[in-house]
Order: C-alpha cells, then sequence, then structure tokens
C-alpha cells in the first residue's frame, strides 16, 4: 500500500512536499523566535492587527473587481488598479474643497458618503469605458490580447490622470470625527481603521447579497456560467458584462476613499498600481473568480503584510526586514499556490473553462 | 556604383572638402584640449543643460534649482558676448531617472556644462556617462559622501556647492544630543545612497557623544504603511527618530507616528530632502513640532537673490537649494568666461579639460553660501549653510519657510 503511493510520488510531488515542510518549519521557528523574545507589548500587536484588517478591508474591495470580472469574462483586468487611482485622486480635490469650505467638519459622515459616491461614479465611468473602448472589440479574441491592452490601458490611465491633475503628491485632508480611538478587548483601536475596516465589511455584504438574491446577480452568475446559453435564455449579455465592470468600479472607488480616510497621504497619479498588484494577489490568495474568496484573501493579506515581518522575519533574524513587506506578500502567494493552486476557497479551474 | 554617378559624387566630395577647408579657415582657434572642445559659432548661445527632478514627489527640489538658475541667467544674460541656452531633462530621483538624463545630455555635444542632479542616487548613476563625454556637472543638492571620495564614486567632471552629508548628519546628531537632550535614537533610510549616508553620520556621530542607536532600519521608496516599521522603532522607544528621506515616505512615518503605542515620547527629525513647502500639508496635524535639519542662507544678498527671484520665477523658492543652484550656475560662468579663447569673429572656443581645471581652481568664489573653495575632488561647500528648523502651525496653514531654530 505505501510502495504504491510512493511510486505514484513523482519527483515534484516529493519536491513540493519537501519544500512544503521546510517553509512550514521556518516560519514556525520564526514565530517561536520572535514570541519568547517579547519584545513587543500586546498593544503593539493590536496595532498591527487592526492596521493589517483595515489595509486588507481595502485590498479585498479592490480583489473584488478583479474577481468579478475574471468570473465573466475569463480575463484579468490588469487596469483595475488604474480604476481605484481615478476614483482616489479625482476625489482628493473634492475632498479638500470640502475641508476648506468647512463643509467636513460641520457634517463629516455626509460630506464622506458624498466622496465616497463621487469616487465610485468616477471610477465606474472610467470602468465602463474601459470596457467599451478595449475590451468589448476583442471579446472573441485569443485570451492573451485583451490582457496585453488591459496593460497598455493601464497606462493610458495613468498617463491620462498625470496629465489631468499633474505630478504632484496629494493628500486627503484630516476628519476630526475620526480621529479617536475605540477600546476593544482593552487595546485602542483608531477609529478610523474600524470605520474603514466596518464599512468596507458592509459593501462586501450588500454585494454578496446583490449577486446571490437579485434578479441581476442571478443573470450575472448565469453568463459566468455559460455565456451561449444565458443568451439562449433571454439575458442580455452586453448588459450584464457593462454591470460587472460598473460594479466593480463603483467598489475601486469606494476603496479609493477608504484608502484616503486611513492613510490619507500619496494620493497621486501612479498610486493604483501598487494596490493593484495586491489586490490581483489577493483575489488568486483566495481563488480568483470566488468572491468570498477575494475578500477572506485580502483580509490575509492585509494581515500578513502588517503582521509578517515584524513576527516571521524579525524571528529569523533577518536585517532590514520592513524592506521585505511586499517579498512576504508574494512569498506567502506563492507558497498558497504550492499548497493549494486554486486558492483558498477557488473551484477548480479546469471544469470552468470547460 | 555605376560609373555614370562616380563623376557627380567625387566632384561632390571634393566641393565639400574644399567648403569645410575654407570655413575652417575663417577662425584662427584650435583646439589643444587634451579632452576636446566645445565651439560656439558667433551669434549661437552657450549651452548649458540642466538634470534636476522635475516631476512627482520631488518636483519641488527640482523646480527650487530651475528657478535658481533661471535667476542667475537673468542676472547675467550672456557671457563673452554670447546669450546662453538652457535646456534640461527629467533626471527624477532614482538611478533610472540619473541614467536616462544622463545619456541624453551626453549625447548632444554642444552641452558645455550641467547643473545637477538633486539626488545622491541619480548623480551617482550619471557621473560616469557625463564624465566620459568630457562634460562637468555642479550639483546643487547631492549630499552623498562618496560623490566626492575617489574610493566612493567620484569622477573628474562632478562637482558640488551642496553640503557633504558628514556637515549635515553631524550637525543634526549634534543638535539632538546637546539642545533637546536626547540620549537614544533610531533612524530609517529608504536605501537611497543619500538616505543611508546620512543615517550612517547621524547615527556614529550620535554614538560617538555618547548616546545609544536602538535601531537602524530602512522602508522601501514606494511604500505606503509604516506601521510595522514604526512598531519595530517604538519597542526601545527611543529619545528621536531620524529619518533622512523624502516625500511621500516621510509623510506617512509623520502621520502613521501618531496612531502607534510608543512612539508619543519620541522626537521626530528629518532631514534636507523633506524640507518642501508640500512636507507639512501632506503629513497632517502630526507634524506640528517635527524637526529637520537642511540649508539656511542669509543675509543681505540672499533677500536681494529673493527678490529677483519673485520677480523672475514668482512666490518664494519651494525647497532649500535654490542658493546653491545659483552659486553652481555662477561658478560655471566664471569658469567660461576665465578659459574661453575668443576668434577674431566672434566664435568661442572652450577647452572642455580647462574648464574642469577652471573649475577645480575656484577659490573664494562670493557665493550666497559663503565664501566657496573647490578642493580636487569636487567638493565645494562651505558647510556652514546649514541649521535646523521647526515645523509649526503656520507651516501646516500653508506658510513657508519655516524659520531657523538652531545654527551650529
Amino acid at each position: 500500500m505505501f510502495r504504491r503511493t510512493l511510486s505514484r510520488l513523482s519527483w515534484v510531488d516529493l519536491f513540493l512536499r519537501a519544500f512544503q515542510l521546510v517553509a512550514a518549519v521556518v516560519i514556525i521557528i520564526g514565530l517561536v523566535n520572535t514570541f519568547t523574545t517579547a519584545r513587543y507589548t500586546s498593544g503593539q500587536w493590536a496595532t498591527l492587527v487592526f492596521s493589517g484588517l483595515a489595509q486588507g478591508s481595502i485590498y479585498a474591495l479592490i480583489a473584488l473587481g478583479y474577481t468579478l470580472v475574471y468570473g465573466i469574462l475569463l480575463m484579468i483586468n490588469f487596469a483595475h488598479g488604474e480604476v481605484y487611482m481615478a476614483g482616489a485622486f479625482s476625489t482628493v480635490f473634492l475632498a479638500i474643497h470640502f475641508a476648506r469650505t468647512g463643509f467636513l467638519a460641520r457634517s463629516p459622515l455626509i460630506a464622506i458618503v458624498i466622496l465616497i459616491l463621487f469616487s465610485a461614479a468616477i471610477s465606474t465611468t472610467i470602468a465602463v469605458l474601459l470596457e467599451r473602448i478595449a475590451y468589448r472589440p476583442l471579446r472573441n479574441a485569443p485570451r492573451l490580447i485583451p490582457l496585453i491592452t488591459a496593460i497598455g490601458a493601464s497606462f493610458a490611465l495613468q498617463y491620462t490622470f498625470r496629465g489631468l491633475y499633474g505630478t504632484q503628491f496629494r493628500a486627503y485632508p484630516d476628519i476630526a470625527v475620526l480621529k479617536g480611538t475605540w477600546n476593544i478587548l482593552g487595546f485602542d483601536v483608531p477609529l478610523v481603521q474600524l470605520v474603514v475596516f466596518l464599512a468596507a465589511l458592509g459593501l462586501m455584504v450588500v454585494l454578496y447579497w446583490y449577486v446571490e438574491r437579485t434578479r441581476a446577480g442571478k443573470a450575472m452568475r448565469a453568463v459566468s456560467e455559460d455565456k451561449a446559453v444565458a443568451r439562449l435564455m433571454g439575458i442580455d449579455i452586453d448588459k450584464v458584462i457593462v454591470s460587472t465592470f460598473a460594479l466593480g468600479g463603483a467598489l475601486a472607488g469606494a476603496a479609493g476613499v477608504f484608502n484616503g480616510l486611513y492613510r490619507p497621504q500619496g494620493v497621486f497619479f501612479l498610486m493604483g498600481f501598487f494596490p493593484g498588484i495586491k489586490a490581483f494577489t489577493a483575489a488568486v490568495l483566495g481563488g480568483i473568480g470566488n468572491i468570498p474568496g477575494a475578500m477572506m484573501g485580502g483580509l490575509l493579506l492585509g494581515l500578513i503584510e502588517s503582521l509578517g515581518p515584524n513576527s516571521v522575519l524579525e524571528g529569523l533574524g533577518i536585517p532590514a526586514t520592513n524592506q521585505l513587506k511586499d517579498a512576504i506578500a508574494f512569498i506567502m502567494l506563492v507558497l498558497i499556490l504550492i499548497f493549494r493552486p486554486q486558492g483558498i476557497f477557488g473551484e477548480r479551474l479546469a471544469e470552468k473553462k470547460a | 556604383m555605376s560609373k555614370r554617378l562616380l563623376i557627380p559624387f567625387s566632384l561632390l566630395i571634393i566641393a565639400s572638402m574644399v567648403l569645410a577647408a575654407c570655413a575652417g579657415g575663417a577662425t584662427t582657434l584650435e583646439c589643444t584640449d587634451a579632452i576636446g572642445c566645445v565651439e560656439v559659432a558667433p551669434g549661437e548661445a552657450i549651452h548649458l543643460a540642466y538634470m534636476l527632478t522635475v516631476s512627482g514627489a520631488t518636483a519641488t527640489l527640482g523646480d527650487d534649482s530651475v528657478g535658481a538658475i533661471r535667476v542667475a541667467l537673468n542676472d547675467r544674460p550672456e557671457v563673452l558676448g554670447h546669450s546662453i541656452e538652457l535646456t534640461g531633462e527629467d533626471s527624477g530621483c532614482s538611478a533610472e531617472g540619473g541614467q536616462t538624463a544622463g545619456t541624453k545630455v551626453a549625447a548632444d555635444t554642444s552641452v558645455v556644462a550641467i547643473v545637477g542632479t538633486n539626488c545622491s542616487g541619480a548623480a551617482f548613476a550619471a557621473l560616469p556617462t557625463i564624465s566620459e563625454a568630457g562634460m562637468l556637472m555642479c550639483s546643487p543638492s547631492n549630499t552623498n559622501p562618496g560623490l566626492t571620495d575617489p574610493e566612493g564614486g567620484w569622477l573628474p567632471g562632478y562637482y558640488r556647492t551642496a553640503h557633504n552629508d558628514k556637515f549635515q548628519g553631524r550637525i543634526a546628531a549634534e543638535f539632538a544630543y546637546n539642545e533637546l537632550g536626547a540620549r537614544s535614537a533610531a533612524t530609517i533610510h529608504d536605501g537611497s545612497p543619500y538616505a543611508q549616508a546620512l543615517q550612517q553620520v547621524f547615527a556614529d556621530t550620535f554614538a560617538e557623544l555618547g548616546g545609544t542607536i536602538t535601531f537602524q532600519g530602512a522602508v522601501n521608496v514606494g511604500d505606503t504603511d509604516m506601521r510595522g516599521i514604526l512598531t519595530t522603532v517604538a519597542a526601545d522607544g527611543p529619545d528621536i527618530l531620524y529619518f533622512p528621506i523624502f516625500e511621500p515616505e516621510g509623510n506617512f512615518i509623520v502621520a502613521q507616528a501618531a496612531e502607534i503605542a510608543g512612539m508619543e515620547n519620541t522626537i521626530l527629525m528629518g532631514a534636507d530632502g523633506l524640507l518642501a513647502d508640500t512636507f507639512p500639508e501632506n503629513s497632517g496635524e502630526n507634524v506640528v513640532g517635527v524637526y529637520l535639519s537642511g540649508p539656511y542662507v542669509s543675509g543681505e544678498t540672499y533677500d536681494a537673490f529673493l527678490a529677483k527671484w519673485a520677480e523672475v520665477v514668482g512666490g518664494v523658492p519651494p525647497s532649500g537649494f535654490h542658493a546653491f543652484a545659483y552659486d553652481c550656475t555662477n561658478m560655471i560662468l566664471d569658469a567660461i568666461e576665465s578659459v574661453a579663447q575668443q576668434g577674431s569673429d566672434g566664435t568661442l572656443l572652450i577647452g572642455r579639460q580647462a574648464l574642469r581645471d577652471a573649475m577645480t581652481a575656484t577659490a573664494n568664489f562670493d557665493g550666497l553660501t559663503g565664501l566657496l573653495t573647490c578642493n580636487e575632488y569636487g567638493d565645494c561647500a562651505t558647510g556652514e549653510a546649514l541649521a535646523v528648523f521647526q515645523i509649526t502651525e503656520a507651516e501646516l496653514g500653508g506658510g513657508w519657510p519655516p524659520a531657523a531654530i538652531w545654527t551650529p
């Protein structure tokens, strides 16, 4: 019995098993070392956890855009990071205006809702235009072609916005109501992180309800299952695809404002690139095409990035750990893809493609 | 080639040779320079170039220098009867940008001299190309010690009016230890040659004075989340955190430090890379009280310069290195004036080695930043034009520049 199993394992499998074991051991050694030295207080760990969750929920919102589009068109919309940038960058000017006129200080809640709606509107417009101009003419082309187009569209958008708003960095204004901290389980958590996390969670719940419980959502799922049959059932495929892009765009736009609340600085025309790549990673981590997967993938990535350098790497005695923050996120991606190629929540892609 | 075409072609070649000989005969100048000459024909402009960071987050540095060059050229519109043409390349604040700008500028053989770069990282990448092309560059804001150290990357043709980090890191450490009474310090750099060298000089001096360095860490250019590294810093609760980096990473550190438990009593201090009018507003409320070390020039001639700036460029200089760029430009123009050979028809012949020699020989040049004397490796700064500034509510509200609170 044992011998038969052994003979079925190829060298590649053996290597992967060994690699998994080594990776797990290294991570555990790192964690044990860090926690036995007790360099950080529990309050400091809590800070990292909550900032990781806030960051992760922003990744998750962007990741949903990747995953929705992939679910329907089986293409990676690499320009999605730019859709996020479009909303965040355009809205910063409105936010600064609100701050100058005092509107933001007088009725912050209404102001923030307006900012979110404005940003979502801009991002939605960009996403819909992107679909109409760059992707629809290529819908039946080989799959590599829309991918390259997406990269081209990404540059086109970046430099369009550079032309529109210039190369300077902007910053969202400080919002006084979001300044304080809340006490959760004895830890002081910055209010803004909690608000961002909960608001993003709320949006994700709404999205899940929309896709699972409404007619439009049902149509979306039908198109994702089989376009030809969906069309025979009287579903307007183009409309569904446009609404998918619009939905992804709206979430990205909202993420842009959440990012502005959570981390006001550094709004400029290239700001979409890294979050875009990270969110794509999150989507793959969770299982691309899967909505709860994108949410969990985003949160997980946020936590890994925030906790990884201080917990695992530092325990291993690696110098300049914080410069390796991005590396750790992508190494995690590699590890998870080795352990579970379809992602955490993913279905087997082979069936879907057929 | 067919025989029919051979005769017209031969005639053409002979004719062009004769013409070339005639044209050469008009001037009596002959280039004897070891590494070549630039010839400026009568009525043509002397070509200066800049390689500065005029876009992106560090554009305030570049705009600051470009403005000063324009003021200098406005003061001296002509040298030896020739007007001056200024062209520029965006070198950014990175090695890639420096490499690209250097290659582009070096390809234009009419360029006599270059003002640039702003960032040390860009200078290290551009210098080999510029030096090879026989040109010279004078930097208003490179502070990395290696650039004027033959062991560290210096090449012939490099000059700077900016103070070496050995000065700035030292005064920052002295200020922290003696004036603020800090006894433990942490530093953060961003992997750039500028920041790395500066924080090292700071750390060495601080330790020499008797202080303890608790942590020397680094972030990446492009990082937005500094909570991890700030948590590491907070674990030791140092008296001061020195982060001589740029925007926007500096903004993130200032803003996020407010959220980290254990950072409440840590003084924040940056350096001249953050001494830009965009820094306070982009960092938010927590910026009030942050110390910055940086270039500081004062006096009557400087006030006159500011008046000229308001007239030529408008407003006030957005960063702290304009005076150095002004001095660079004037030193270059002086050097051209002293070495250029004038032909009878107004042609100028500028020997490239002679020009370098003249720059190196600069002594007691009365500039805005003091009496400048260059050493054999192109270090021309006095090291005196420095101060420590503190950001207050006024700067957060849009005022600029901050007042200098301490000078060495």
